[in-house]
């Protein structure tokens, strides 16, 4: 507790909750010491109100009275053992924040052996090992799935990538991988490039566009993929390449396959031209630490290696 | 003491009386709604009827239409009837009356248009905020000036309980809706942000929450309770000396137990330890209602057998002592740690809602409405039996659904592999739980189903029925 900026605060919380702990219970023995629970009574308070409403002088309840008591004494109790009272941390030193490192520490602990074991081998045989798999995917489960999806299939359209396939913005090879999930990526696509007037502004976007989908055999105006080609290699080809076909070293991606971060229409298309992406890879280094890392590398490696999956 | 004055003012009762059936329909309607988008998320229809806008409608319209309409209704007939004195500003009071609907209309277009501070119960926008102020502090003048003007020495226990409300949720509505107006582009908006920051923002927010729940929604109904079981009992309320140790420890101590709804949170820990401990100490305070009310029907048990509005009220009151038990339980670090987040909240909080608030409401008005409407009782007794066991089907399964799943979520949520992973995704814990939601929005629509059967029992009682306002009482003589 040093949150206070006076001294006095410190003292004010301790007492104001101390004193109306205790006042509880002295309120409840002024209310009940000459009227003492027990017997009850027929004989009413005298008062009447709207015709037949009175109040019988029935004591408290005793049974009620001392349940009373038992939580005031509990709350003193408590205090003096776990902190309560402002600053004063109680006899037993406890704090959540110390109890949450404990146990953190304590499960660390225990399984950093079972993670360990995989961080010394391969990660190619990591990924063909059962068990390693069933735990990287328990890890992919608690920790990637929000984003990828529980197959890992992606979001189609909001730029989350499918992980099942072959196509890799940042590279399939083991160590592209391990650096992908340990640092995180950014993605970038600039609006227009970087360039609006050498693309020409939406209309030129969309001649873009219509070279773009031509990339990948996908229907297109001719005659506006022809105005978009010389406009691509103006400005686009400095990330995606003269072929097309991406620069993984700055994660742009691959335009000749089928597969869209964004959605493939031309609509979607001219809207990733004309307002920029920016797509983020959360780093996971500190978090996770390197011998979850590689585990996961080695599901991520292993669930596009496996069967083809489409 | 033998002045006579005219009448009881009744009208601005029978328009609230009227208005909380009308709005316990529309937000248990809404409750429903949500419900099933919870086992069908395909009806989220667009922004405006999504589940998080519908969410806060629900909880406010319950709440404060529903709820708000029944407290100034039972309180404005109690306190004129128990201080024997016509309401005090009569106009003042018809103000508070289209003030209060108005506030009720505007939240149900600001909110689903997406109007919202974010502040759970509190979610209404400063515009409607300082409505609500001038609306209470209206209610306020209304309901002391009566208790002022009273021709009994005597201030009767119900109305401590109304007072102690308006004055504790005046001061809760003040400071937690502190916020500061958005000026875009130089013009006032109706949207505006919290003038607190962080986890003092997140503890202003909770105080008021919990207190919202302890004094409207507890202290206000413990008034009704404590006129309307021991007038249809027909016997004095049980225990005087409890019913004064029980309402100043009830409304000392929950004051402090907001801290509770931050376990384990940036919260600093002692501020949540003290959370825990009021809030076990709250446990007898909230009791003393309980016994006080079901004490003051022991002798005339058998008449629970036939009389539908001694059911409902009873009723209400076990649901009220189980709530109230739970509550302080849910409030332990370590329950907490499992019960947080889960639909056990939600389940518990409609034991509160539906059991305590609901039933207690309804056995009220069904007292009411026919003297309001100058009929010897309601047009159905038969009928009022039948939302009696309609509506006490319907919390239960609705409790009991939301308490499995709840502690399933809890255990699934928690459970971890040998290699330190969860053992459960999300998405796994949602399919369990996917048929109780089924089965909660059985429960929910059984309530609903509850107030239309009312809905249509208190029109025709009022179709035909003569609004003629009693004549002021004088007081039977004192014995001091």
């Amino acid at each position: 507790m040093s949150d206070f900026v006076s001294e006095f605060w410190n003292w004010y919380v301790i007492l104001i909750v101390l004193v109306s702990i205790l006042a509880c219970g002295a309120f409840l023995w002024s209310q009940s010491i000459h009227h003492p629970a027990g017997a009850e009574t027929t004989d009413t308070t005298g008062h009447v109100w709207d015709e037949t409403l009175a109040e019988y002088n029935n004591p408290l309840p005793r049974w009620w009275m001392w349940l009373f008591y038992l939580t005031v004494v509990f709350a003193l109790v408590y205090g003096v053992l776990y902190p309560t009272f402002g600053r004063f941390q109680g006899v037993f030193g406890w704090s959540s924040a110390n109890e949450h490192k404990k146990e953190v520490d304590s499960m660390d602990a225990k399984v950093k052996p079972l993670f360990d074991k995989y961080l010394k081998m391969d990660l190619k045989a990591v990924a063909a090992d059962k068990e390693a798999m069933e735990m990287g995917g328990r890890l992919f489960q608690t920790y990637c799935m929000q984003c990828h999806g529980a197959a890992a299939q992606g979001s189609r359209d909001k730029g989350f990538p499918n992980l099942t396939d072959k196509d890799w913005q940042w590279g399939g090879a083991p160590e592209q991988i391990v650096e992908t999930i340990a640092n995180g990526r950014m993605g970038m696509m600039p609006p227009y490039g970087g360039n609006p007037d050498a693309v020409g502004g939406e209309s030129g976007a969309k001649e873009v566009a219509n070279y773009v989908r031509s990339l990948s055999g996908l229907s297109n105006n001719s005659e506006l993929a022809a105005k978009g080609k010389t406009k691509y290699e103006a400005v686009c080809f400095a990330c995606h390449g003269q072929d097309g076909k991406g620069m993984q070293a700055l994660g742009a991606p691959n335009l000749t396959d089928k597969v869209w971060l964004y959605g493939s229409s031309e609509a979607k298309i001219v809207e990733t031209i004309t307002a920029g992406r920016a797509n983020k890879m959360p780093a996971w280094k500190e978090f996770l630490g390197d011998a979850k890392i590689h585990l996961l590398s080695a599901y991520v490696l292993g669930l596009s290696t496996g069967t083809e999956k489409n | 003491m033998s002045e006579i004055q005219s009448t009881y003012n009744y009208k601005v009762v029978r328009q609230f009386a009227v208005m909380t059936v009308i709005w316990g329909i529309v937000g248990m309607l809404v409750g429903v709604i949500i419900a099933a988008q919870l086992v069908w998320p395909e009806l989220n229809f667009g922004p405006w009827l999504s589940y998080g806008r519908l969410r806060p409608l629900h909880t406010n319209a319950v709440i404060f239409a529903f709820g708000g309409c029944a407290l100034f209704a039972t309180s404005y007939y109690i306190v004129q009837r128990t201080s024997h004195a016509r309401l005090f500003a009569g106009g003042l009071a018809a103000f508070t009356f289209w003030g209060w609907q108005l506030v009720i209309l505007l939240a149900a277009l600001s909110l689903p248009l997406g109007f919202t501070t974010g502040k759970e119960y509190a979610e209404l926008e400063w515009p409607i905020d300082i409505l609500i102020t001038v609306v209470w502090v209206s209610y306020a003048i209304v309901f002391f000036g009566t208790i002022a003007k009273r021709t009994v020495s005597h201030i009767y226990v119900a109305n401590w309980f109304f007072g102690s409300m308006i004055l504790t949720v005046a001061v809760l509505h003040l400071v937690n809706s502190a916020e500061i107006p958005v000026f875009a582009a130089g013009i006032l908006t109706p949207k505006s942000y919290s003038a607190y920051a962080g986890v003092q923002d997140a503890m202003v927010q909770w105080w008021y929450g919990h207190n919202a729940v302890g004094f409207f929604l507890t202290a206000g109904f413990l008034g009704l309770m404590y006129y309307f079981v021991p007038k249809q009992a027909g016997r004095p309320v049980y225990s005087y000396r409890l019913s004064v140790v029980h309402f100043w420890a009830l409304i000392f101590t929950y004051m402090w137990a907001g801290p509770h709804h931050l376990h384990y949170t940036a919260l600093p820990d002692w501020t949540q330890s003290v959370g825990m401990v009021f809030s076990l100490i709250l446990l007898a305070p909230s009791w003393g209602g309980m016994i006080n009310g079901i004490m003051t029907l022991s002798g005339a048990w058998h008449k629970l057998r036939d009389d539908p509005i001694l059911k409902f009220l009873i009723t209400s009151l076990s649901f009220y002592g189980m709530s109230t038990f739970e509550g302080p339980m849910m409030s332990i670090k370590t329950v907490n740690a499992l019960s947080h987040y889960t639909d056990w909240t939600v389940g518990h909080v409609h034991s509160g809602a539906l059991g305590w608030v609901a039933m207690v409401t309804i056995g009220s008005m069904y007292y009411l409405l026919p003297r309001l409407f100058g009929k010897p009782e309601m047009h159905s007794v038969k009928l009022m039996t039948v939302h009696f066991w309609v509506a006490t089907i319907g919390i239960v399964l609705y409790i009991a659904s939301m308490w499995i799943s709840g502690v399933m979520q809890g255990l699934m949520w928690r459970s971890g592999n040998a290699d330190g992973t969860l053992a459960y995704s999300f998405v796994e814990t949602v399919k369990v739980t996917y048929p109780f939601y089924a089965i909660r929005l059985v429960g929910g629509v059984l309530f609903l189903s509850g107030m239309l059967i009312m809905a249509y029992n208190m029109f025709k009682t009022m179709a035909g029925g003569s609004t003629v306002d009693a004549p002021v009482l004088v007081p039977a003589g004192h014995h001091a």
